[in-house]
């Protein structure tokens, strides 16, 4: 792999004085990471007292945390086709730099992931490109056009994580039906936008008084609820994997409670955006706020920040998607959604623990661990035999984002100016350093 | 083969031939004793027998079908009836007839025996009851196709001696077969375990209570069976609807070397026809030392032999 910083990095680790934070464990104690052969020996209070292996450099993290990598499962890369926006070089730094250790790619690109070989291309310029791990989801429908399914076997043989149609809707309800159906014969995971397109119609941002007072067309909650509500009968019906790629408001969430209590085979997410941020901070129509699901009320989002802390969305994602000046230099209403992502999901994250919302094993549960398991992967944790993926963060540096300073491609970040606590010091992907704080 | 000639009446005492479904297993087996015999006919120089002469067969075929329809016809004229084919696609319901008045007026000419194929399921069921012949069904919709299963049971068990105990998986686009249908009906009285293969999007609901085992995995679908019964996938339904693509199904389901060996050493393919290579199967395994395929279409004539004339055995003026 490029990039990684410090050689080869093949010398076993000692993380000495740590504070280990493994979720599949439900560990969070002081203690010790050991890391050999590209992998993690021993992590938590018990490995403080193991033996280390001869040669290891020894880390003293003066009470960080040491964490599993991060497994981001909504990322937008500008390659191929919009490499002016984020190349996987771009992106794997930024990931890195915010202890993002695995990205899972969307296949919203030009052209569209829908074939095996293009699979193959992305997992080839990724391993080419960048030191993290990247895993392509490719389309679920030809084209991304809502009609016909791809090739679900052959392009999960082709390296394919799961599927999805990115920022589109399956509209057609016999199409998403037969995809899940099909999806189940080959246990793939159907990875969903929930967003009705004519209910969004020509909406730009949540429907209601804000943007009523903006003179800007709304987009009911409903357009996500019903789609959210039907997935579930349809995951009901085929008992096929479905996976809300975001939920935005307390609706959504009690449809996915009430199936997950009837034990139907559904999961979701929530971006980053709308755990921290809500349709007030549009303020003077700024257009890294628009985004899809549109930034909801004060209410929706603390919805989801309890969502997250009751374990009932699975996963956290960054939804980083690159936009470049021709897109988000425009009238509100014409401007593109979304916003980067990959550097402020962690220090954004930790708002939520420093508030008292969210501990620490239940956020990087979100972060790490179960989009982990969703998708199959053997990172995300810190049990002895895992793959050496992990972080080491500070939680309280304080510090202050500048948008020049951001690695992506693309500076389109809600977070421009705002003040964190918390940062990552180091990343590790298979037991290689990947990322280093400047600094001392 | 030598095989005494079946008393009269038979097991097989109906005025039609709609299905598969409520047949035991005396009248299956009378009926395929029959063809037997029939095929010794078929074999000889003088392919002619007289139990149907004078009678009137009509092949009534809403939908097209070459062999199914040849089949018959020389079936009926090997037992010395007037056959008349009607290829209905291009005549009189394209101009707006109902299936019922292209009936009637058939019935009107007095045939003894019509046979039927429509599109529709259950539309062979519905004319049956308005005319006053005996009526075969040749097939409609995804209903059933009950000439094709006893001819199925017929090749099967000239080469397998029984069939009860045998391991039949029938692979492919269940949903929409109804040689699947006839076929699952009828060696389940036969005593066969039957297995059905295919991907999620081609089995349809409620299948498994039909007495079969389901599978979406050829591997653990052909394990140990003894007969690999393929069917054909059609166009409309390979791009994306169904299934996203021929490669893709052909990859995961197509019937190659490869997968064959998963069943039983000594195990015998088969396909209804018209076949897709490289589709559901491949030309290795069509054309192979086990295919029975070609076979399938010399018990064709034969069973609809023996259906023709156990119906005309209990003809209202016989």
């Amino acid at each position: 792999m490029l990039n990684a910083v410090n050689g080869g990095g093949d010398r076993p680790l000692v993380f000495e004085n740590a504070r280990v934070v493994d979720p599949s464990r439900n560990l969070d104690a002081p203690g010790a990471v050991i890391v050999a052969d590209r992998r993690i020996v021993a992590a938590g209070p018990d490995a403080a007292r193991t033996t280390r292996p001869a040669g290891a450099e020894v880390i003293d993290c003066r009470g960080a945390v040491v964490a599993p990598g991060l497994v981001d499962m909504r990322v937008f890369v500008g390659e191929p086709g919009a490499e002016h926006r984020e190349t996987f070089a771009s992106a794997g730094q930024a990931a890195a730099a915010g202890g993002v250790t695995t990205i899972v790619t969307m296949p919203d690109t030009d052209p569209v992931i829908d074939e095996g070989a293009l699979v193959d291309f992305i997992g080839r310029r990724a391993r080419d490109e960048t030191a993290i791990r990247v895993h392509p989801v490719a389309a679920i429908t030809k084209g991304l056009e809502g009609r016909e399914i791809t090739e679900f076997g052959l392009l999960r043989e082709a390296g394919a994580v799961a599927f999805s149609d990115g920022r589109r809707t399956v509209t057609n309800a016999a199409v998403m039906r037969r995809a899940l159906t099909y999806a189940r014969d080959f246990g793939a995971l159907i990875m969903h936008h929930a967003a009705d397109p004519n209910l969004v119609g020509a909406g730009v941002m949540n429907e209601g008084e804000v943007a009523t007072r903006l003179g800007l067309a709304g987009i009911p909650k409903e357009a996500e609820i019903v789609v959210v509500e039907r997935d579930v009968r349809l995951a009901a019906l085929t008992r096929g994997r479905c996976h809300i790629a975001q939920v935005s408001c307390a609706e959504s969430l009690d449809v996915v409670r009430r199936a997950k209590a009837a034990g139907i085979s559904i999961t979701c997410g929530a971006s980053i955006n709308h755990l921290t941020l809500n349709e007030n901070d549009i303020g003077p129509y700024r257009t890294f706020f628009k985004l899809a699901p549109p930034l909801r009320a004060e209410d929706d989002r603390l919805a989801v920040v309890e969502g997250v802390a009751d374990g009932s969305i699975d996963v956290i994602v960054s939804s980083h998607d690159p936009q470049d000046v021709d897109t988000k230099r425009q009238a509100f209403a014409e401007a593109a959604d979304g916003a980067v992502g990959l550097e402020t999901m962690l220090p954004a994250a930790l708002r939520l623990f420093h508030s008292g919302n969210i501990g620490l094993v239940t956020l990087f549960r979100a972060l790490a661990t179960r989009p982990a398991e969703l998708l199959g992967l053997e990172v995300g944790r810190l049990a002895p035999g895992a793959p050496a993926d992990l972080i080491l963060v500070d939680l309280d540096a304080p510090w202050v984002l500048d948008p020049d300073t951001l690695r992506s491609k693309s500076k389109n970040t809600p977070f421009d100016g705002a003040r964190f606590s918390g940062r990552v010091l180091r990343t590790l992907v298979a037991g290689r350093t990947v990322f280093k704080a400047a600094g001392p | 083969m030598n095989v005494t000639p079946p008393p009269l009446p038979l097991a097989f005492s109906r005025r039609h031939l709609l299905g598969i479904e409520g047949m035991t297993a005396e009248e299956a087996t009378g009926l395929l004793d029959l063809a037997e015999q029939a095929i010794e006919i078929s074999r000889q120089i003088e392919k002619k027998k007289s139990v149907l002469r004078g009678r009137t067969l009509i092949n009534l075929f809403f939908e097209a079908s070459t062999r199914t329809q040849s089949s018959f016809e020389l079936a009926g004229k090997r037992l010395g009836a007037d056959v008349m084919n009607m290829a209905v696609g291009n005549s009189a319901v394209k101009k707006g007839e109902t299936v019922i008045d292209t009936a009637m007026t058939l019935n009107a000419m007095r045939p003894d025996i019509l046979v039927v194929r429509h599109h529709a399921a259950g539309a062979v069921e519905l004319l049956a009851q308005k005319v006053g012949c005996s009526v075969i069904n040749a097939g409609d919709g995804a209903h059933e196709h009950p000439t094709q299963a006893l001819l199925d049971a017929l090749t099967i068990r000239r080469h397998k001696g029984d069939i009860a105990g045998l391991t039949v998986a029938i692979c492919g686009d269940i949903a929409h077969s109804r040689v699947a249908r006839s076929n699952i009906l009828l060696l389940n009285i036969l005593g066969a375990r039957v297995r059905v293969v295919g991907p999620s999007t081609l089995l349809p609901t409620g299948i498994e209570r039909m007495g079969v085992e389901v599978f979406t995995d050829m591997r653990a679908g052909l394990a140990d069976a003894d007969i690999v019964m393929m069917l054909r996938l059609q166009r409309e339904r390979m791009e994306g609807s169904y299934v996203p693509s021929i490669r893709e199904y052909f990859h995961f389901f197509g019937l190659d070397r490869e997968k064959l060996g998963y069943a039983k050493p000594d195990a015998l393919v088969m396909h209804p026809g018209p076949m897709n290579r490289g589709v559901e199967i491949d030309s290795s395994v069509a054309d192979g030392p086990q295919s029975l395929i070609g076979e399938q279409v010399e018990m064709g004539v034969a069973v609809r032999m023996a259906v023709l004339e156990a119906l005309a055995a209990h003809l209202p003026n016989a």
